[in-house]
């Protein structure tokens, strides 16, 4: 088991876009540390990264700049095999040819481990996954969500897997069975503490999965790391709250003026409790809220804004509108109850606790 | 639905039903009768093949052409798979071997055979001089030995491109993630080969097999031209043989031959499929 | 790395030594081929080629080639693009016995049929006509293109027939417009190959025609074997029958390996 650590990485690729384009992408000063024991997930939009940068921490690839530590030792010159990683890829990995004992016993024998030793091993891992009856069938005849069980279990065969890679596992699974094989590695990673790095685009899967969510965005930097609450709650730039949520949070240009926020069509009060000392007025400035935060009437009420509601999308629990006011589209999550109907006016207010104000891509309130 | 498959398929059948079905029935046909010229058929049963099978050149010819097949399997796949593992993966060095490789494929077999003649004809050819310098008397026409290698050879070079480009074309559809996990999984060079490169080189395998070992029956123009099928019978295989029955106009002996040759071809492509469709999967490892 | 390039290199010369044998040969002159030993042409000379090229019978043979090779090409897709679509599409009743007899067509012996070939083109008067080898090259050709064509189009979704009946789409149009260019590299793979066969073709070729459509590689075999043989010639028209199909492989040369890859076995 290992703690992980990343500095200074830098890396350039190409990626194949499709029939014959090509087009470079670069990471460039990452720095990042995660705990030993951690479940952590590397989230980002496609095509950001995450897998070039999974595929440097296992040695698949080899950065061209930077350092790379596990426990504080830097394994960046080292191959694959002694690094101990294991990773489980997008589409289900499995040796054809052997059975799903000769599977999980591979790397075992590539490594001369005794008989009795690998087989009390492949018993063991086998029990965590449970897939023992599994263990005599041709590993090629799995459904996909056995194969990544077998190909999991490869990976944390090895007594000394210092951390497993999972990239994007769960692509080719099956929807319903998606959420078993989730428990399922939340399980093994309790379960035997392993440092586990899980790769997604998927918002959900990443937050109900690890303990530690790290964001990257789309010019291959690290955004944000932190628990699911923070990264929710206290995104540090307008990109991780947009990313994050469902819908993600609503980000609109606005200036700070003497009397409060200008967003030209309509304007409010700043906030109690902002410091106008750390704040200066100017342009520039992004102001956030998140949907389920914004409160809605179908009245006038005073000091809310009257928007227009363009969409309604009807959920069945609640019930998410798209509102538009001048050049300003939002979206607000409202109750079910209200009856809502497009084209007609809706007043919002934004509660001050929950204001987000960033400026130049970073937070400042 | 099944009267709008028939309907497809309707343009395809009467196209086979001439070039193939009437043609192979016709050769069913004079297997099972005495044919003379200026005589009327005479129907003899299975007598042709008793002929043909008591026939001690049939025997002959029929074992130099499952020597041959074998050799070129032997030969052939191996070198194709080691050939397509070298190749470069992709930029212009693949695309320049990919042309390479087409270029033998594309030849008619009378100008290969033209091309071999002229390299191994002993009064202008190539191979004759540098052997010579080597103190080697080759022959292609007079000597025994040299006849049926020099065909071998030429077989060889003709053919193999087209197994490395069918391999080519199985290693390129093997994702990098094998690979990728067989080196986590810290496996050897030769147990990457073993488990990852051959278990996913299977169905093209499969199809190099069966394509090689069908067309290697067909050789017949590379021997007629260089060889002329000698010295003695030593390049005979059964097509050439086949062929000089029924250019001398044995057709019902020649019938015969086509029957079974059409016979062992299907038999063994068959037991070559079977075996090798289930070959090593899913090995038990207790 | 080094090893691999070094033995690559020297496999692709030995593939080509042959055939430079043949181009070399090609430039020289009778004397010089007969008389001496060189391996490049010591004084070049253009004669071999000029002679087919204004030789009658050479250039007849080759457009005659050129026929019967492009209505084979013509009539296979005709006859195995439906054929393929059937075999994609539906699975009806004794469809993998006639998949699997298609497929053993490719294993009949030319030399014995053509005997029967050439009785049956006699009573349907097409003997020593481009039809009747572009009609006879279908028996390899035909199994081969429904092969590989079968695999491209199961790599198709059904889905995409039926969401386009359900778009209002008679067949013939949902066969020209969405089809037939999702389809189309797999065509253009088929057609090289059925090329390719139908280009270096002898033995039928050889049985069905006499004069009005006799081919080059009939033409090239008169005189072997004789006394006096004009090798120069030979090796000239040898090198002129290389010319269109590495004109074709270059075209194809991104297709031509996945052709057979996708094939169903």
């Amino acid at each position: 088991m290992a703690s992980i650590e990343l500095k200074d990485f830098y890396h350039t690729y190409d990626a194949r876009m499709g029939k014959g384009e090509t087009s470079s992408f670069c990471i460039e000063n990452l720095n990042i540390k995660w705990g030993d024991g951690k479940a952590i997930a590397l989230l980002g939009p496609s095509g950001c990264g995450k897998t070039t940068l999974l595929n440097a921490i296992s040695g698949l690839i080899h950065p061209k700049g930077g350092s790379i530590l596990f426990n504080g030792q830097d394994v960046t010159a080292l191959s694959t095999k002694e690094r101990h990683v294991a990773q489980v890829f997008q589409f289900p990995v499995v040796y054809d040819s052997m059975d799903v004992y000769g599977n999980l016993a591979f790397p075992l024998k590539n490594d001369r481990v005794p008989r009795n030793e690998i087989d009390r091993r492949v018993k063991e891992i086998a029990g965590i996954l449970e897939i023992e009856d599994l263990l005599e069938l041709p590993a090629g005849n799995l459904i996909p969500a056995d194969k990544q069980k077998v190909s999991l279990g490869r990976g944390i065969i090895r007594p000394d897997t210092a951390a497993v890679l999972l990239d994007e596992p769960l692509t080719v699974i099956d929807p319903k069975l998606q959420w078993t094989l989730r428990r399922k590695l939340k399980q093994v990673q309790r379960q035997l503490g392993i440092t586990m790095v899980y790769v997604t685009h998927d918002q959900h899967e990443a937050l109900t999965f690890a303990d530690i969510v790290t964001i990257m965005s789309n010019d291959g930097k690290i955004a944000q790391t932190g628990t699911p609450e923070e990264i929710h709650n206290d995104p540090y730039t307008p990109f991780v709250g947009y990313f994050i949520g469902s819908p993600g949070m609503n980000i609109m240009e606005c200036s700070i003026t003497s009397t409060g926020f200008d967003f030209d069509d309509f304007a409010i009060p700043i906030p109690v409790g902002l410091n106008e000392q750390t704040l200066s007025a100017g342009d520039n400035y992004q102001f956030g809220i998140r949907p389920e935060f914004v409160q809605a009437s179908m009245e006038s009420r005073d000091g809310w804004l009257p928007f227009t509601i363009e969409i309604v999308e009807d959920t069945g629990a609640y019930k998410i509108t798209t509102l538009k006011a001048g050049k300003h589209k939002i979206k607000a999550r409202i109750p079910e109850e209200m009856p809502v109907v497009e084209n007609n006016p809706l007043w919002v207010h934004f509660p001050d606790k929950h204001i987000k104000l960033f400026q130049g891509n970073k937070r400042v309130f | 639905m099944n009267n709008r498959a028939w309907l497809f398929l309707l343009p395809m059948l009467i196209i086979m039903s001439l070039s193939a079905f009437i043609p192979l029935m016709t050769v069913v046909n004079y297997s099972l009768h005495y044919i003379f010229s200026g005589s009327m058929p005479q129907y003899v049963g299975l007598a042709n093949y008793l002929e043909v099978m008591r026939d001690s050149s049939f025997q002959n010819a029929l074992g130099r052409q499952l020597i041959f097949s074998t050799m070129v399997l032997v030969v052939q796949i191996p070198l194709g798979i080691m050939i397509a593992l070298a190749l470069p993966k992709k930029g212009t060095g693949a695309t320049i071997s990919l042309v390479l490789l087409g270029i033998p494929l594309l030849i008619p077999y009378i100008v290969v055979g033209i091309v071999w003649r002229l390299f191994t004809q002993s009064d202008i050819g190539v191979v004759p001089k540098v052997l010579a310098l080597f103190g080697y008397a080759y022959n292609v026409a007079l000597d025994p030995i040299d006849a049926p290698l020099t065909i071998f050879l030429l077989d060889v070079w003709h053919w193999t491109p087209l197994v490395v480009l069918l391999c080519y074309a199985g290693l390129q559809s093997i994702p990098d993630a094998f690979y990728q996990a067989a080196q986590i999984d810290g496996a050897s060079t030769w147990k990457t080969f073993r488990y990852v490169t051959l278990p996913k080189l299977r169905p093209v395998l499969i199809l190099a097999v069966l394509l090689r070992f069908m067309d290697s029956f067909k050789i017949y123009s590379e021997p007629l031209l260089l060889t002329g099928g000698g010295p003695g019978s030593s390049t005979t295989y059964l097509s050439l043989f086949v062929a000089r029955k029924a250019e001398s106009y044995e057709l019902g002996y020649a019938g015969a031959v086509s029957v079974i040759y059409l016979f062992v071809v299907v038999t063994f492509s068959f037991i070559f499929f079977q075996i090798m469709k289930n070959l090593g999967k899913g090995e038990h490892s207790r | 790395m080094k090893k691999r390039h070094i033995a690559l290199i020297i496999y692709f010369i030995i593939l080509f030594i042959p055939i430079y044998w043949m181009v070399n040969t090609s430039f020289k002159t009778d004397g010089e081929i007969l008389r001496e030993f060189s391996l490049y042409p010591k004084t070049i000379t253009f004669d071999n080629y000029m002679e087919i090229f204004t030789s009658e019978v050479w250039r007849n043979s080759f457009m005659n080639s050129i026929i019967y090779v492009f209505l084979n090409v013509i009539i296979t897709l005709l006859a195995a693009i439906p054929g393929a679509y059937a075999f994609s599409r539906w699975r009806f009743r004794g469809s993998h016995h006639l998949f699997f007899w298609l497929l053993t067509n490719r294993m009949a012996p030319a030399a014995i049929f053509i005997i029967p070939f050439t009785e049956l083109y006699y009573t349907l008067h097409l003997f020593d006509t481009h039809l009747a080898v572009a009609l006879a090259h279908c028996l390899f050709n035909i199994p081969l293109a429904v092969w590989i064509l079968e695999g491209f189009m199961s790599g198709i979704p059904k889905e995409i027939d039926e969401t386009a009946f359900v778009d209002g789409y008679s067949f013939p149009k949902f066969f020209r417009k969405i089809f037939f260019p999702l389809v189309a590299p797999g065509i253009g793979v088929t057609a090289f190959f059925c090329f390719t066969f139908s280009w270096v073709e002898l033995i039928i070729a050889k049985a069905l025609t006499i004069t009005d459509a006799k081919p080059v590689v009939v033409t090239l075999t008169v005189g072997i074997g004789a006394e006096g043989v004009k090798w120069g010639l030979l090796a000239a028209a040898g090198v002129l029958t290389i010319i269109p199909g590495a004109i074709v492989v270059y075209f194809v040369r991104n297709y031509m390996a996945k052709g057979f890859a996708l094939g169903r076995v």
